[in-house]
This record gives C-alpha cells, sequence and structure tokens, in this order.
C-alpha cells in the first residue's frame, strides 16, 4: 500500500523479531532514571506495554509496506549464515500465508500486556511476568517469520518455557500439575518433530524451506516423506491440538491467567497449523497426500468431541468451567482448520488459515470477557454463575453481557462475522478436496462436520441464554460494567471480528495466491 | 612417552619438539612445583598454592595456542620402514586438550574455595592436605591432556593411568570422612580391574598386529592371519572396556554415584567433566583410528552400550528423591551418566558413517558444551553448598528470591543440558548427535535417543522450576551470615555462564567440528 524500501522491510522483519527479546531482558534489569514511573511494578509493566506497542507498530508498518500486488512473493528477506556446521542460516520473510498471523500475534500481545498494566493477574513480581510474555512473543513472531526448518524448530520450542511458568507462576487453581501437562506433552511431540526435521533435512541436503518448497518433495523418496510427515505431524498436531493429542489444553487453560489464555488459544495454537501449511503441504506432498484422511478424521472427531464435550459442560449442574468450556470450543474450532488443511485444496488451506485468524480474534476476546467475569464474581463456574434460572448478566452489566453474546454468536459462526468464512470454505474444501483424494470419504467428513457447526451453535446459545439472561431482579447486586482499559482491549478484536466478516476479501486476497503457489509448489 | 619398539640406538636420540609437546608438559611440572613448594609454604599461606596452580594451568591453556592450525608430530620412529609418531598435536588433540585444561582451571577456582572454606570452618586444622591436592589435581590434569595426544595404544594406557590414578586419591583425600575413603576404594577397585581388561585387549591386538602404534595398527588389522581373527575381535572388545569405564557407560558405571558424592565437589565436577573427556577421546582415538576395520564390532557394541548409558542413567535421575541428602549431587552424577550416552551415539555412529571424522566431530561439539554447562552447574551447586552443605534439590527451592544471578545462571545450565531454549547450544549440541545418528542410519539409537532426551527434560525442568518457586515456611528476609562473596567462586559461576551465552549466540564455534576433519 505504501512503498517502503527493500532493506527497510528487512530491518522492520528483524526488529519484530527481536525486539521484544531485547525488550525482555531490559524488563530484568532496573528501570533507567526518568522512566522510574510510580512504582518498579509500574514501570515495568509500561515497559511492557511500549515493547510491545512498538512491535505493533512496526508490524502495521510492515503490512502496509508489504506488496500486496504479489502476496505470493517471499518479501522482507532476510538470509545470513548462522551455523554453517548444521547448515542453518538466519531466513526470514513473510508472505500471504505468514503476514496475517504475525499482525494477529503484535496484536494481541499488545492487547494482553495492555490490559495487564490495569489488571495485573495475582502472582509474583511483574518483571518477571513482562519478561515471559515478551519472550513468548519473540518465539511467536520468530515462528511465523522464518523459513529454515531448525530455526522453526528452535521459535517452536522457545514458547515453552515462558508459558510454562505464566501458567505455574500466575495460574489459578491446580496451575502447576496443568503446567507440568502442557510442557510434557508438547515437549514430546517437539523431540518426535525434530527428528522428522532432521530426516527431511538430511535427505534432501538442505533445511532451507524455500528451496524445500520449491523441491515440492521431488527430493525426498515416498517412504522419507510418510515417515517425516508422521513425526512432524504428531508435534504440529499436538500443539494445534489435533484429537486425541488435545488431553493438555483444556487443563491449560482452565489454570492458565486471563492473558496466558488469549495467547495460548489465540496464538500458540496457530503455530501448529502455520507449521502444517508451511512446512508439510509443500515439502512433502506425497507423504501428506497419505496422511490427509486420517488427518481429516481426526479433525471431524475433533469437531463432533469437543463440541459435544461442551454441550456436557454447558447443561445445568454439571459443574462446567467457562474457561474449560471455550477451550474444549477451541478443540472443536481448530479441527474445522485441520479439516481444511487436510482436503489439500487451495479452498480448504484459505478456508483454514482463515479460520486460524478467525479463532484467534474471537477466542482471543472470549477469554478476556471470561477472565473478566471471573475477575467480578470470583469464579467462572458455570452453575454457581447462572444458578437456577440465569445469570441475567444484560441486566447486571449489559455492555460486558452484549460483549460475551457477541463472542458467542461469532464464535458459532455467523454469517456477517469472522467465524463464519473459514469454517464455511473449509467445508467447502472437503466437498471438493484435491484430486487423488477419496471424495466420498471426505463428503463424509464434511457431513459429519456440518453436524458439529449446529452442535457448536447449540453449546453457544445455551451458554448466552445461562449468562446473560435470566429474571433481573432490582435487588441483585449490580456488577461493574466495562472499564476503559478493558474497552481499549477489546475494541479492536470486535472491529476486526466484523471487518473480517463482511470483508473477506481482504484476507483471502492475501492468502490465496500464496496458498496456490504453495500447492503448485515453488514459494518463489 | 617412549618411542616404543625403537629399532636402532641412533633413534633413541631424538629431537623432540617441545612446543608440541607443551601442554601437558607444564602441567606436569608445575604439579612438581606445587609438591615441592608445599614444603617450605608456611601453614597460612598455603593458598599460594592453589593460585600457583591456576597460573599453571592458565599457562597450560595458554600454550595451546601456538599451536593452532598446524600439525605438530613429535616422538617418532622415522629410521623405520614406516613413519609413525607417539605424539600429535592436531585439531582434534587442541579441542580436546582445550577442554581438559579449561576444565581443570575452574575446577581449581572451585578448588581453591571449597578449601578455604574447609580451613576457616575447622578453625584452621585442615581437612584436605593442599599441597597433595594440587599436585593430584594438576597431575590427573596433565594426563588426561596426554591422553588426546596420544597416537599408540602405550601411550594411551599410560595417560589413561595417569589420569586415573590421581583421581582415585582425590575423591579420597578428605581426612577423617568416611563416606570419602569408601567412594575412594569403590572407585579405584573398579577402575583398576577396568584398566587390566584393557591393557589384556591391547595386548591380543599387539599379538596379532605386531604394532602399538595407532595407524600402524589399523593397516595391521586389514590383514590378520585367519587364526587369530577371534582373538583380534576379542582384543578389540576388551580394548574398549578401560575408556568406556571413565565415560561411566553403563554397564561400567555403578561407581558414579556414590563416588561424586564421597568426593569433594570440585573433584565431582572434575570427574564428571575431564573423566569423561579422558574415556571418550580414548575411545574416539582407538576406534577411528586404530580400529577402522572392525567397525562391525565396535560400532554396534557401542551402540548398545550408548542406549543403555542414556536409558539407565536418566531413569535413575528421574527417580531421586528432592529431600534425600545430597539429592543434587546424586541427579547430577546420573544425569552426567546420561549425557555420557549421548556422548557415545556419534562415536557408534562413525562405525556405520561414510565419513567417520565428521560423526565423532559432533561428539566433540557436545563434549565442549557439556563441559562448559556442566561446570557450571556444579560451581552454582557448590555455591548453594556453602550455605546448604546438605545439598538437596529441595534446598533449591525459592532460590531465585535468595540469588537471582546464581538461580538464573543454573536454571540456564539446566535448560541447555536439557537442549531447550533459551539454551540454544544445548539445542544444537543434540541436534547434531541426532543428525550424527540418522546419517548414519542408526534410525532406532535416534529414537531411544529421543525419549531419553524427553525423560531428562522431565527432570532439569522441575529442577528449574524448583529455583523459581516460594521458599516453604522460611521468613525471606533472614540475612544469611555464612554467606560471603567468594572470588573464585563467582568466576567461575560467570565464566561458564559467559561461555554458555556466547556459544548459544554462536553455535558455529564450536559445532564447526561437526562438520570438518579432526585428524
Amino acid at each position: 500500500m505504501i512503498d517502503i524500501s527493500e532493506s527497510v522491510m528487512q530491518l522492520l522483519l528483524a526488529l519484530i523479531v527481536v525486539g521484544p527479546l531485547i525488550g525482555a531482558v531490559a524488563a530484568l534489569l532496573p528501570a533507567p532514571p526518568g522512566l522510574k514511573g510510580k512504582s518498579p511494578d509500574q514501570a515495568v509493566l509500561r515497559h511492557g506495554v511500549t515493547v510491545t506497542g512498538a512491535v505493533l507498530v512496526a508490524a502495521i508498518v510492515l503490512a502496509l509496506g508489504f506488496d500486496h500486488g504479489h502476496p505470493s512473493r517471499m518479501q522482507a528477506t532476510t538470509d545470513i549464515s548462522w551455523i554453517p556446521a548444521l547448515g542453518v542460516r538466519i531466513h526470514l520473510g513473510i508472505d500471504g500465508i505468514s503476514l496475517p498471523l504475525l499482525v494477529l500475534t503484535a496484536l494481541l500481545t499488545f492487547l494482553c500486556a495492555l490490559y495487564s498494566y490495569f489488571k495485573m493477574p495475582k502472582g509474583p513480581s511483574p518483571k518477571a511476568f513482562v519478561a515471559l510474555i515478551l519472550v513468548l512473543e519473540s518465539g511467536t513472531l520468530a515462528t511465523f517469520a522464518v523459513l529454515d526448518l531448525l530455526l522453526f524448530f528452535l521459535a517452536f520450542e522457545m514458547v515453552l518455557i515462558p508459558m510454562y511458568f505464566l501458567i505455574a507462576r500466575w495460574g489459578g487453581e491446580q496451575r502447576a500439575r496443568a503446567a507440568w501437562k502442557f510442557i510434557l506433552f508438547t515437549l514430546l511431540g517437539s523431540v518426535v518433530m525434530l527428528l522428522g526435521l532432521l530426516l527431511i533435512g538430511l535427505k534432501s541436503g538442505t533445511f532451507d524451506m524455500m528451496a524445500l518448497a520449491t523441491d515440492n518433495g521431488r527430493g525426498l523418496s515416498t517412504s522419507v516423506q510418510v515417515i517425516a510427515v508422521l513425526a512432524i505431524g504428531i508435534g504440529l498436531a499436538v500443539k494445534a491440538p489435533m484429537w486425541p493429542l488435545h488431553s493438555w489444553l483444556p487443563d491449560a487453560h482452565t489454570a492458565a491467567p486471563t492473558v496466558g489464555s488469549v495467547l495460548l488459544a489465540g496464538v500458540l495454537l496457530k503455530m501448529g497449523t502455520y507449521g502444517f501449511v508451511r512446512i508439510l503441504l509443500p515439502i512433502a506432498p506425497d507423504g501428506m497426500r497419505t496422511f490427509a484422511p486420517y488427518l481429516a478424521a481426526f479433525a471431524v472427531v475433533g469437531i463432533i468431541y469437543g463440541s459435544l464435550a461442551c454441550l456436557n459442560l454447558a447443561k445445568q449442574g454439571a459443574k462446567g468451567d467457562l474457561k474449560r468450556l471455550i477451550a474444549y470450543s477451541s478443540v472443536g474450532h481448530m479441527g474445522f482448520v485441520l479439516l481444511g488443511i487436510a482436503t489439500m485444496s487451495p479452498t480448504g488451506v484459505n478456508g483454514a488459515l482463515f479460520a486460524n485468524i478467525a479463532h484467534g480474534l474471537i477466542t482471543g476476546l472470549l477469554f478476556f470477557l471470561v477472565g473478566a467475569l471471573k475477575d467480578r464474581t470470583g469464579t467462572s463456574d458455570l452453575d454457581t454463575l447462572s444458578e437456577q434460572s440465569g445469570m441475567a448478566l444484560y441486566g447486571k452489566a449489559p455492555r460486558l453481557g452484549g460483549l460475551l453474546a457477541f463472542g458467542a454468536v461469532a464464535s458459532l459462526g455467523l454469517p456477517g462475522l469472522a467465524g463464519f468464512w473459514g469454517e464455511m470454505l473449509a467445508l467447502f474444501g472437503a466437498f471438493k478436496p484435491a484430486g487423488d483424494l477419496s471424495r466420498p470419504a471426505f463428503l463424509v467428513f464434511m457431513s459429519i462436520a456440518a453436524v458439529g457447526t449446529l452442535l457448536t451453535a447449540a453449546y453457544m446459545l445455551i451458554v448466552v441464554r445461562r449468562v446473560c439472561m435470566g429474571p433481573s431482579t432490582p435487588e441483585a447486586p449490580r456488577l461493574a460494567d466495562v472499564r476503559g482499559y478493558e474497552f481499549a482491549a477489546w475494541t479492536p478484536l470486535v472491529a476486526l471480528t466484523v471487518l473480517a466478516g463482511l470483508w473477506p476479501a481482504a484476507l483471502l486476497g492475501l492468502t490465496n495466491p500464496a496458498v496456490q503457489k504453495l500447492l503448485a509448489g515453488g514459494m518463489k | 612417552m617412549t618411542a616404543v619398539a625403537a629399532p636402532s640406538v641412533a633413534s633413541l636420540v631424538q629431537s623432540v619438539d617441545w612446543t608440541a609437546i607443551a601442554p601437558p608438559t607444564i602441567a606436569a611440572v608445575v604439579a612438581l612445583v606445587v609438591l615441592v613448594a608445599d614444603l617450605f609454604v608456611g601453614e597460612n599461606r598455603k593458598a599460594v598454592l592453589g593460585w600457583t596452580s591456576v597460573a599453571g594451568l592458565a599457562a597450560a591453556t595458554l600454550s595451546l595456542v601456538p599451536l593452532i592450525g598446524a600439525r605438530r608430530s613429535t616422538f617418532c620412529l622415522h629410521n623405520a620402514p614406516y613413519d609413525a609418531c607417539s605424539y600429535t598435536a592436531d585439531r582434534f588433540t587442541l579441542v580436546i586438550q582445550f577442554l581438559v585444561l579449561a576444565g581443570a582451571l575452574v575446577t581449581a577456582l572451585l578448588s581453591i574455595s571449597s578449601l578455604k572454606d574447609a580451613r576457616n570452618h575447622r578453625n584452621g586444622a585442615r581437612p584436605y592436605p593442599e599441597g597433595e591436592f594440587w599436585f593430584l589435581l594438576l597431575s590427573s590434569a596433565a594426563g588426561a591432556a596426554l591422553l588426546p595426544a596420544s597416537r599408540d595404544l602405550a601411550t594411551l594406557v599410560v595417560a589413561l593411568e595417569v589420569a586415573s590414578l590421581p583421581a582415585f586419591a582425590l575423591v579420597g583425600l578428605k581426612r577423617g570422612d568416611r563416606r570419602s575413603s569408601d567412594a575412594a576404594l569403590k572407585f579405584f577397585l573398579s577402575s583398576v580391574t577396568a584398566t587390566a581388561v584393557t591393557l589384556l585387549g591391547v595386548s591380543f591386538v599387539y599379538a596379532s598386529t605386531g604394532t602399538l602404534h595407532l595407524t600402524r595398527v589399523a593397516t595391521g588389522l586389514t590383514h590378520v592371519d585367519g587364526q587369530l581373527h577371534t582373538l583380534t575381535q576379542a582384543g578389540v572388545a576388551l580394548t574398549l572396556v578401560g575408556f568406556a569405564f571413565k565415560t561411566a557407560a553403563v554397564p561400567f558405571h555403578f561407581w558414579v554415584p556414590d563416588t561424586y558424592v564421597g568426593a569433594p565437589l570440585p573433584v565431582a565436577a572434575y570427574l564428571s567433566v575431564i573423566g569423561k573427556a579422558v574415556g571418550f577421546s580414548g575411545l574416539i582415538l582407538v576406534t577411528v583410528i586404530a580400529f577402522p576395520s572392525y567397525a562391525d564390532v565396535w560400532g554396534p557394541a557401542l551402540a548398545a552400550l550408548a542406549a543403555l548409558t542414556m536409558t539407565v542413567g536418566n531413569v535413575a535421575a528421574l527417580r531421586q528423591q528432592a529431600t534425600r541428602a545430597y539429592s543434587a549431587v546424586r541427579l547430577l552424577a546420573w544425569s552426567s551418566v546420561g549425557q555420557a550416552g549421548y556422548l557415545l551415539v556419534p562415536i557408534a555412529a562413525a562405525a556405520y558413517s561414510d565419513d567417520p571424522q565428521k560423526s565423532v566431530g559432533s561428539t566433540l561439539a557436545y563434549a565442549l558444551m557439556y563441559a562448559a554447562v556442566n561446570l557450571g552447574a556444579f560451581a552454582v551447586a557448590a555455591l548453594v553448598a556453602r550455605t546448604k552443605p546438605l545439598n538437596r534439590l529441595s534446598d533449591y527451592r525459592g532460590l531465585y528470591a535468595s540469588r537471582p544471578f546464581a538461580a538464573l545462571v543454573l536454571g540456564f545450565f539446566l535448560l541447555c543440558l536439557a537442549g531447550l531454549p533459551p539454551g540454544i547450544i544445548g539445542l544444537f549440541a543434540k541436534v547434531t548427535v541426532f543428525s550424527a545418528a540418522v546419517d548414519a542410519g542408526l534410525g532406532w539409537l535416534a529414537v531411544v535417543m529421543a525419549v531419553n532426551v524427553v525423560i531428562a527434560l522431565y527432570y532439569y525442568l522441575q529442577w528449574t522450576a524448583t529455583l523459581f518457586r516460594a521458599r516453604e515456611g522460611e521468613s525471606t528476609g533472614k540475612a544469611q551470615v555464612a554467606d560471603r562473596f567468594c572470588g573464585p567462586l563467582t568466576t567461575a559461576v560467570a565464566a561458564t555462564a559467559v561461555i554458555g551465552v556466547a556459544l548459544s549466540g554462536a553455535p558455529q564455534v564450536v559445532l564447526r567440528f561437526a562438520s570438518t576433519g579432526l585428524f
């Protein structure tokens, strides 16, 4: 949109990846004179807002400077040799697939930092909190920006330690157990993934994703591809998460602080699905074709399983936790993303990428809202909240209630909001999967997934009915309605949800050419 | 260092390349100087001995600098129909010598502080005979530095003994400590047996090839008399035993936990790093240089050894109870057994690979990372042991609150050992080992290692998490009286941390050994 020279773009991208890391180190040092603020805690939280804000601005400028005419071309590329012994290169670059995820990450982290500035979760000092959030941001952004398999693995692993500590130190009940479960599941997956990545790298002689994607699997025998896809796929599927490897997710979400949940659902899960699109689809297409039907089957089971689990939690007397419910709904939504990827067709993959972004926006918003509700009432237990006949949030805090209802309908995929397009395109993709995949199988998957959307609508509406509606009694204590900072943190998410729903072309125009090129082989 | 089987009197008068042999020689000479000086230095000025040793080790390390880039050999047989040298300073030698001498330097720094503390603690009564301590440490370092340069089996065994014998004494040096003497005895008996077995193996190899020079052995082994075939095979296998023992490979590992716990902490650190370096550099020399034609014997053996070692070590480390006395040292001991398994993987892979030098380069890269990081972890353990002499894992709870720097550094070291960012160098060192295995077609070993990495992650992470947990039931404001600043110890911690962080930024510095020729 605006013309920025390539070298500035390179610098911007490098800054986006490295900036948060420098910020994390700076957060641990004492504040310099003049920036001390009211108290050390306030100063460091403000530091977090400043750094994430700067990264967000850089990401927006990068998005503006991005050549929207050629979104399939890798832009702002840096390619420096780092470890010649292993053939690892610091290869950064963005295209239409990674750019939206990069901006989403920068946005969500900034909103989280902003929210924490006013509402720091209970726990030890904010110094470490801010540093961890920044390391987390750096790792996530790096995952989306790197074009080297080993660097991707490094970035993928980098988020683990910060997220572990965010859950274990600032989380709620059962946090130690949940944090362990989170890190052990992910590590088990990622060690297997490392073996797969090494197999690809050693058999083809390069770890460079661009070169490998251009090769489109021609340099790798089918058996190598099958083994590699199995190994890498397990690592990514744990992260995504794919049923039946999802069981860490509900616990982690329930225990994590609000900000942790938002980042976990909003961006960390995307790293898994992004890996599928960026690595497995173009680099090992034969192996992917072998496993696509299984992936789709697991994805569909995940959709149904997630929805049924949510329905069960939403029932009266089930002692369902709202955070847990949204976590399970994530399993369902990510099922749609995986189904889209498994179709290996441009429509399906585009749908998957769209659903990725939509899920990040909507689920991020929902976790913010539930977190705010928990802060106000002290519980996120659905039965306690709604008692017998409903909580009547519309009456007690109309704006909060309205936003919650908005988040719920967006999540169930109401046309006109972001949640709709991704899932619809994923279903379309399944209607007509890539030529060499079994169409009848995918038709079955599609119809089951369609039932899933109905189930999603059912539980979301039950939640709205139980939390937002109900007899409003005048003597019931009113809850504090949406505060200024909450408004600031949530408005961008609402606005983008509406925008993506009304103008999907803005996003699809970016992803589609890149996806076409990716599936055809070659990323130049 | 004698020229073995010298054919004529003329060759007994040799020109010796003193620069090439300087590193082990300086260490040995300083050892003697310290031993003699101990007689003349007054009781309250014994600290001088420690600083002399540190200076000596530093000089020995610096003497490596002029050797960089060239390949120098000395103690050669020129008059024979072939050229064979007993001492060679090539790239491999220099890397291991650097590891050994720098590691010994860090050990010396740790020892200075623990000797000083021991002196203060017992009101002047010395629990350690200091002169002997420094003499033994330096002698052992000299032997360890000689070993990678040895190119004949006799020198190799002599170097192995020079490195090991003082180590037994070091373990048992603590006066009036029964655990210490027990540990030394256990260590001594098992080590002597292992060395005896190695000698037997060497004699078998000598019997079938008629030479002790590694390169000659290699050519000799290619055409062994058919009748001697079994003898040679047995010889090859038995020669490995003594070195496997030093690496603490399973089943030669049982001495490790008790020895580490019984030994003074710096000595345990020394054994875990330099002791292992001695073992695996010996293994590399005999397998890759001397016995390449018998790769079908030692390859599977080492692969099985590696798999067993890492599994046993990691599972045992996993089972350590946090509240047991010395559990931190025990955990480090078992984890070092597990790490030894990773070190063996590339050596086993060398048997199957087209380019064995590249494979064993991965061992070197991994060992350099491990040396820095493990010494660092022991240094922090020594720091903690000053206030909490029992050194239980539960003593580390809330370390971040009382000593943020030490806790951050220990966390970093542990994550390096685990191979998880921010310990980038640990991660990439593991990647080279993995790739050596995958490259050589040892897929099953890579999978076993992957499982082990996950097991190890569990206990390393648990320890790391403990560091940052809030302390139980203790008032945080309690002043720690016994906690004084200690220069050498802080230097050791800081130096290892700086090396670790620098390597994480530029892993190529050590990883390049995995991609270039070594010999």
